[in-house]
C-alpha cells in the first residue's frame, strides 16, 4: 500500500490516522459509559445486600465497606424466600417443559409449511393483555376451588410460554433448509420420523434457547403468582412484593432477597448470552 | 445429499416394484405431510383454543353483566351499561388511559432513540462486545419486582443514592416516586433504563442483516456519516425498526409489575401511577367489579390492537 502512496500525501494520511484513533477512543468511552448506565444499579443492589441497614440507608458508604451475610441470613432463616424459591422452581420447570412439548411440534409444523395464518394466532396471544386471560380464569378456578393450586399457576405460565416459545422456534425451523427434511424422505423415513430425527435435533440449540427465556419469564412472572397462588404454593417476585409491605425499612434483607432472585438470571445470562440475544430478537429482522 | 437427485416436482415418484402391486395409489410425501402438520398443531392450537381464546369470548361475555362481589353469584346482562360507565368516568378510566398513553410514549420514543444510538455506536465489533451485551441483556431478564425495589432503594428521597449524587452536583433534592408528579416520569426512566437494551438488541440484529454496497456507495459520492445513517441506513432499517416498535409498544402499554410493586393497589394514593392495566387489575381483584373490569379489558385490547395496527400500517406505507 504505502509504495503507491507519494511523499506529498504522506502528512494528510497521518492526520486522517490520527483522527480515526480519536474517533475509536471517543466511541470506546462512549460504550463503556453507557455500559456503566446499565450495570451500576445492579452493583448497587448486590452491594447492599451484603451491608448493614446502617450502611444501606448511608449512601455516602459507596461501595467501599466490610462485607457482612447477615442479610441473607436472616432472609433465609425467616424460611419463605427459600420455600418460594422452590416454587418457582418446579413452576418454572414443568411450566416450561409442558409448553416446550406442544410448542415445538407447532411450530415445526407453521414454519416449515409456511401457515402464516396459523402463526398469527402467536401474534394475539402476544398482543392481549394478560389480566383479560385472568379475569375468566380467576372466575372459573374460584367457582371450582382451585386457586392457590399449583395446577393452575403451571397453567397460567403457560399463557405467556407456549406463545413464546412457538415465536422462537417458527422462524427458527422456517431457517431450517427443506431439503435435509426431503432427503430423509427419500431415503425411507417418516414424515413424523425426518421432524423427530432430523429436524429436532438440528433444532436443539433453539429448542434450548426458546426453553430458557420461557423459564426465565416463568420465573420472573408476578401477576399470575399474585392471583392465583397461596401462602403454601406463593413465587418470589410475590414473597418479594409482600416483604415490602411488612418490611419497608429493612433495605438490606429486601436487596438480598432481590440478589437471591436475580443471581440466577445473571448466570444464566453470563453463560448463554449468545443463545439469550439470538431468542430475544429472532423473528424480529423479517418485518 | 441425495436430494439433489430428486427433482422437486417429481418428489413423490416412488419406484413401483412389480407393476400395480398396491391397490392404493401411494401416499406421497405431501399428503402425509399434511395429516401430520395438522396433528403436530393440534395440541397448541387446542391449548390456545381453550385457554386464550375461549376466556376471551368470556370476558367478552362477562363486560354485558352485571357480575360483581363473589364469583358465584347471580349475574344477568345489562347490555352496554358497563361500557357506558367505563367511557363516562373521568375520575378513574380516562385519566387512567391518559396515563397509559404518555407512559408508553414516553417510554417508547426514549427506548427508539437511545436503542438507536447505542446499536449504531455498537454496530462494528470492538473488544468486549460479549461482556457489553451480557450487561445489556441483565436488565431485561431480571425480575421487574426486584428491580422495582432496587429503584425504590436508588431514588429514596431521603437516604437514597440519587439524591446524594444530585447534591454532589448542587441540583436541589427530588421526591422521585415519592410525590404525585414525578411518579409517572420516574417510572417510564426506570423503563427506559431496563427496556432500551432490548430495543439496541434488535436494532442490532437488524443492522447486521443490512447489505454493506448501498453505504458504500454513498461513502465513495461523498456522504457525511450523518447522511449516510440518514438517508441509506435508516430507511433499509424500517421493517425491523417497526417490528422493535410493534413489540415494544405493545409490552410497554401492559407494563404492570414494575409500577404496582413501587406504587401498590391503585397506582398510588392518587392514583398517579395508575395505566389501564393497573386500573383492570384493582377492578377486578379489590373491588370484585367483575363486569366493569371486563369492559375495561375489552376497551384496553382494542386500544392495543388499533396501536398495533396503526404502527404496522405505517411501517408498511413507509417501506413500500
Amino acid at each position: 500500500m504505502s509504495a503507491t502512496v507519494t511523499p506529498a500525501a504522506r502528512p494528510k494520511i497521518a492526520q486522517l490516522a490520527r483522527r480515526r484513533r480519536h474517533l475509536a477512543w471517543l466511541r470506546g468511552t462512549a460504550i463503556g459509559l453507557v455500559t456503566l448506565v446499565f450495570a451500576l444499579p445492579l452493583v448497587w443492589m448486590f452491594a447492599a445486600a451484603f451491608k448493614t441497614n446502617l450502611q444501606v440507608t448511608d449512601p455516602s458508604v459507596g461501595l467501599w465497606f466490610t462485607p457482612t451475610l447477615d442479610n441473607f441470613r436472616s432472609v433465609v432463616e425467616a424460611g419463605q424466600i427459600v420455600r418460594s424459591m422452590g416454587n418457582s422452581l418446579l413452576v418454572g420447570v414443568v411450566s416450561t417443559v409442558l409448553s416446550a412439548v406442544i410448542a415445538v411440534p407447532a411450530a415445526w409444523a407453521v414454519g416449515r409449511f409456511s401457515m402464516h395464518r396459523t402463526g398469527s394466532l402467536i401474534l394475539v396471544a402476544r398482543i392481549v393483555p394478560a389480566i383479560s386471560l385472568l379475569v375468566p380464569w380467576y372466575y372459573l378456578f374460584a367457582q371450582m376451588g382451585l386457586v392457590g393450586s399449583y395446577t393452575v399457576l403451571i397453567l397460567s405460565h403457560m399463557f405467556v410460554s407456549v406463545p413464546l416459545i412457538m415465536w422462537i422456534m417458527i422462524s427458527f425451523f422456517a431457517g431450517l433448509p427443506v431439503e435435509l427434511e426431503e432427503a430423509a424422505r427419500t431415503d425411507g423415513l417418516s414424515a413424523f420420523g425426518a421432524f423427530w430425527r432430523i429436524s429436532l435435533p438440528l433444532a436443539a440449540p433453539g429448542t434450548a434457547t426458546a426453553s430458557l427465556l420461557a423459564f426465565v419469564f416463568s420465573w420472573n412472572n408476578f401477576m399470575f403468582a399474585l392471583v392465583f397462588a397461596d401462602d403454601r404454593t406463593q413465587t418470589v417476585p410475590v414473597t418479594l412484593f409482600n416483604f415490602i409491605s411488612y418490611a419497608s425499612t429493612d433495605w438490606g434483607g429486601l436487596m438480598a432477597a432481590s440478589t437471591l432472585i436475580t443471581v440466577p438470571v445473571v448466570i444464566a445470562a453470563v453463560l448463554g448470552q449468545k443463545y439469550l440475544v439470538a431468542g430475544l430478537t429472532s423473528g424480529a429482522t423479517k418485518g | 445429499m441425495t436430494a439433489t437427485e430428486v427433482s422437486p416436482s417429481r418428489a413423490d415418484a416412488r419406484p413401483v416394484s412389480g407393476g400395480a402391486r398396491r391397490t392404493r395409489p401411494p401416499r406421497t410425501f405431501e399428503q402425509a405431510n399434511r395429516r401430520l402438520k395438522w396433528a403436530m398443531l393440534a395440541p397448541a392450537l387446542l391449548f390456545v383454543g381453550l385457554m386464550i381464546v375461549f376466556p376471551l369470548a368470556f370476558t367478552l361475555d362477562l363486560s354485558l353483566t352485571d357480575a360483581f362481589g363473589a364469583v358465584n353469584a347471580d349475574k344477568s346482562h345489562i347490555g352496554l351499561r358497563n361500557f357506558a360507565d367505563a367511557l363516562g368516568d373521568a375520575r378513574r378510566f380516562w385519566p387512567a388511559v391518559r396515563r397509559t398513553i404518555v407512559f408508553t410514549v414516553g417510554a417508547v420514543v426514549l427506548e427508539t432513540v437511545f436503542g438507536l444510538a447505542l446499536a449504531m455506536l455498537m454496530r462494528k465489533p470492538f473488544r468486549g462486545m460479549r461482556w457489553v451485551r451480557t450487561v445489556l441483556i441483565i436488565p431485561l431478564l431480571a425480575t421487574p419486582v426486584a428491580i422495582g425495589i432496587l429503584w425504590l432503594l436508588i431514588l429514596d428521597p431521603t437516604n437514597g443514592i440519587a439524591n446524594h449524587l444530585l447534591a454532589g452536583l448542587g441540583l436541589p433534592r427530588q421526591e422521585f416516586l415519592g410525590s404525585v408528579g414525578q411518579s409517572l416520569p420516574t417510572l417510564m426512566l426506570i423503563d427506559v433504563w431496563q427496556w432500551t437494551p432490548m430495543m439496541t438488541l434488535l436494532l442490532l440484529a437488524g443492522l447486521t442483516t443490512l447489505p454493506e454496497e448501498p453505504e458504500e456507495a454513498a461513502l465513495v459520492d461523498g456522504a457525511s456519516a450523518w447522511q449516510r445513517f440518514r438517508y441509506v441506513v435508516l430507511p433499509m432499517l424500517g421493517p425491523t425498526l417497526t417490528t422493535a416498535l410493534v413489540l415494544r409498544a405493545v409490552d410497554a402499554l401492559k407494563t404492570f409489575d414494575i409500577l404496582y410493586a413501587t406504587k401498590g393497589a391503585g397506582g398510588g394514593s392518587d392514583f398517579e401511577a395508575e395505566t389501564l392495566n393497573v386500573y383492570a387489575y384493582g377492578l377486578t381483584f379489590d373491588y370484585q367489579e367483575y363486569g366493569l373490569a371486563a369492559a375495561v379489558l375489552v376497551l384496553f385490547t382494542l386500544f392495543i390492537i388499533g396501536v398495533v395496527v396503526l404502527l404496522r400500517r405505517r411501517g408498511g406505507r413507509k417501506n413500500a
